[in-house]
């Protein structure tokens, strides 16, 4: 009996000597406040990496989105950056340039089958890898199109700009809509670089010139750019569209209400088309304005930090979450495209037959990331002013140059951003 | 010389009240439109914004952007350490600035002419400029904590506290009200045998009640509005304040502006508390002072 206590307390001692040989490893992650289950489902993800393995314990920081970025540079600029960060899929050539993140050195075999998008490479390496993306479609309803005598456009026949102006002028003389197009400019930052800009890529220009991410001269304001920002400016002069104007609560609702007869909108705002208009609800290939169709990818992602002193944790952490079924958990408690087709085919709403299984297949086939540069930071917020300002009727092609001198200005006092 | 006759007295009573309710529904209307709108679901709120409506409690009023707001973030939590480390440094920054201040006006040392000039160019300073530098400082400090010697302020309550203690405004109010302070008093004291201390706890204190006010409150909305720094310097939840946690209602595209409403009334009744409780001292400052706060 006398030696009971002297066991329990060698025991004790062992299972203290256990825990505390476990690395912590910290993740920072930006969705604190987030309404949907995602922040959720990310506490479940580093509950389940904890109870799999003794060597590492992930502690989870969470940050309000809209703060989360600056966090990250302040701490960077004090060393104190944790093992893995989350990081939005065009920011992250921006942050693996800084050094805040290093190459993930996970075996690329892992990442076969993956879509395009949730693939965040840099300089040639992989630096982070997402458990989902997302997708914009034209969402319509197939009535309003065949009572309007339109032809339903499919991915390989996508719509042509000259087709795609007939139906808005045909939707606008119908009387029927207030708008017949809404594009969503309710929404700022970043929706304007994800969502408008693969229309410019459809025009043949770009925001930047992505041979060398050198000038954004000849891309963004050559003659297709111009031709763009005509045909921009033209939806908001003929009324095709709401202009940055728009009521929040339309962006949300007009299509529903019959407000509007076309939104260009994304994946996560599909489910409530499917509720309202069942089977007449239709997502639409963006259209082909002469230089294919495309529409933009990359979300957010996991990596690991430039300082990180435990880079071997952190990469099993992130390979212990590229499972299809996260991918699956993710995809049907957010309502976000899984990143395989194997989960896809898993999933409530991506599986063959799913409310959503277009969007995949939307993903697969026209999904371009934003200019892999550091320099996109600064790109984006140049190109979103010119668009706003030209849809307010701003000159084009002064607004054009006039983006790419504060572009080309931003690359060369960054000497060139080490491209 | 003009005759003041009960028909333009009455005249000047009515146009002074006129102004000042003018005045007064200019400063109301804001906080109105946040507790009206914080009781309207987002689309009515929205199209109220077009007319009057948005001033006025009607269609479809509830506390669901409350229990929503309160469900999406630890309010509670972010009220309460909002309300710590305000108070904290407002306590602080009294008690040392007003030490400082009664340096400057009583005592006597060599320099003090010029140290004043040098903490009234800081008023010229914006914060911002210094965050950078101030973050490379702090996270570098040392502390002796629970677990002993400590290197880095990071992530801490005294990080958002510490830094704001001193500051050239606080010090020059109080340095400007104790200069109107009757020198008698200060000096029929110290032929009582009063040491400096017991100067300034037992007379110069007692008599600064508006200067005090004054102080307090400015740095509490100081202190409560914080963002920046906070954002720089807390990674953690538990220890955030009220106005980061704003940003747990944005994300990429949308705003559910109910509970943003919903949020701001709930962390404004701390301010109204705090300036109504002062007030009557408060404005007695800015009329002796000159204060414009």
């Amino acid at each position: 009996m006398r030696y009971g206590p002297i066991l329990a307390a060698a025991m004790l001692g062992g299972m203290a000597s256990a825990a505390a040989a476990q690395t912590e490893l910290s993740l920072w992650y930006h969705g604190a406040g987030s309404a949907n289950a995602e922040e959720a489902l990310v506490n479940q993800l580093v509950e389940e990496f904890n109870a799999s393995q003794s060597d590492y314990t992930v502690v989870i920081e969470t940050f309000p989105q809209g703060a989360y970025n600056d966090a990250v540079g302040a701490a960077a600029l004090a060393g104190k950056l944790p093992d893995i960060l989350d990081v939005d899929g065009p920011v992250m050539p921006n942050w693996a340039w800084a050094g805040y993140m290093q190459p993930l050195g996970i075996d690329e075999a892992k990442l076969d089958g993956f879509l395009p998008g949730p693939i965040g490479r840099w300089n040639g390496e992989v630096y982070s890898v997402g458990l989902w993306d997302a997708a914009v479609a034209m969402t319509t309803r197939r009535s309003t199109l065949e009572d309007n005598g339109i032809r339903v456009p499919t991915l390989d026949a996508p719509w042509s700009l000259e087709e795609f102006n007939g139906a808005l002028a045909t939707l606008k003389a119908s009387g029927k809509f207030e708008y017949p197009l809404d594009l969503g400019m309710a929404w700022t930052g970043e929706w304007y670089p994800y969502a408008f800009s693969p229309l410019l890529q459809s025009f043949g220009g770009d925001i930047v010139d992505r041979s060398t991410y050198q000038t954004a001269e000849g891309v963004l304001n050559g003659d297709e750019a111009i031709a763009f920002g005509e045909w921009w400016q033209s939806l908001f002069e003929m009324g095709y569209a709401p202009g940055t104007s728009q009521d929040a609560a339309d962006r949300d609702t007009g299509l529903l209400n019959g407000k509007y007869a076309i939104a260009w909108n994304g994946n996560w705002a599909a489910l409530p088309v499917v509720e309202a208009f069942g089977d007449d609800a239709l997502f639409l290939p963006a259209p082909d304005f002469g230089n294919g169709s495309t529409i933009g990818a990359a979300s957010w992602q996991f990596g690991v930090s430039g300082t990180s002193e435990h880079p071997d944790g952190a990469r099993a952490f992130i390979e212990f979450a590229l499972q299809d079924r996260w991918f699956t958990a993710f995809s049907d408690g957010t309502g976000l495209i899984p990143v395989t087709a194997a989960a896809a085919a898993d999933t409530q709403n991506y599986k063959p037959g799913g409310a959503l299984e277009v969007f995949y297949g939307l993903s697969e086939a026209q999904a371009l990331v934003r200019p892999v540069t550091p320099g996109y930071l600064v790109q984006a917020k140049v190109f979103e002013k010119a668009l706003a300002d030209i849809a307010n009727g701003a000159d084009v092609a002064d607004t054009l140059d006039a983006a790419v001198d504060e572009i080309n200005e931003d690359i060369e006092a960054n000497n060139g951003y080490g491209h | 010389m003009a005759l003041v006759t009960p028909d333009n007295h009455g005249l000047r009573l009515w146009t002074r009240y006129s102004v000042l309710v003018l005045v007064a529904v200019i400063f109301i209307f804001p906080l109105l439109f946040m507790a009206m709108s914080s009781l309207k679901p987002d689309q009515q709120l929205l199209s109220d914004t077009n007319s009057l409506r948005a001033f006025l409690p009607v269609g479809d009023i509830s506390m669901q952007n409350y229990t929503d707001a309160f469900e999406r973030a630890p309010i509670g939590v972010f009220v309460v350490n909002s309300v710590l480390i305000t108070g904290a440094t407002v306590l602080f920054t009294l008690f040392v600035c007003s030490l400082a201040a009664f340096s400057f006006v009583f005592l006597e040392w060599s320099g003090r002419g010029l140290i004043f000039s040098i903490l009234l160019a800081t008023l010229i300073i914006p914060y911002e400029s210094i965050f950078i530098p101030l973050l490379l400082m702090v996270s570098q400090l040392p502390w002796i904590g629970t677990g002993g010697l400590e290197w880095g302020w990071l992530n801490t309550y005294r990080v958002q506290i510490i830094p704001f203690i001193a500051d050239g405004l606080s010090i020059f109010l109080f340095v400007q009200y104790f200069k109107d302070l009757p020198r008698e008093l200060i000096e029929a004291s110290r032929v009582e045998g009063a040491s400096w201390w017991t100067i300034y706890r037992r007379v110069v204190m007692p008599l600064s009640g508006p200067v005090i006010a004054t102080a307090a409150i400015l740095k509490f909305l100081f202190m409560y509005n914080q963002y920046l720094w906070p954002l720089m310097v807390v990674q953690a939840e538990e220890i955030r304040p009220v106005m980061v946690g704003l940003g747990y209602f944005t994300d990429q595209l949308n705003v559910p502006w109910g509970e943003v409403m919903a949020y701001l009334t709930v962390i404004t009744i701390p301010v109204l508390a705090f300036y109504l409780s002062l007030q009557r001292v408060f404005i007695a400052s800015v009329a002796s002072t000159g204060v414009k706060g």
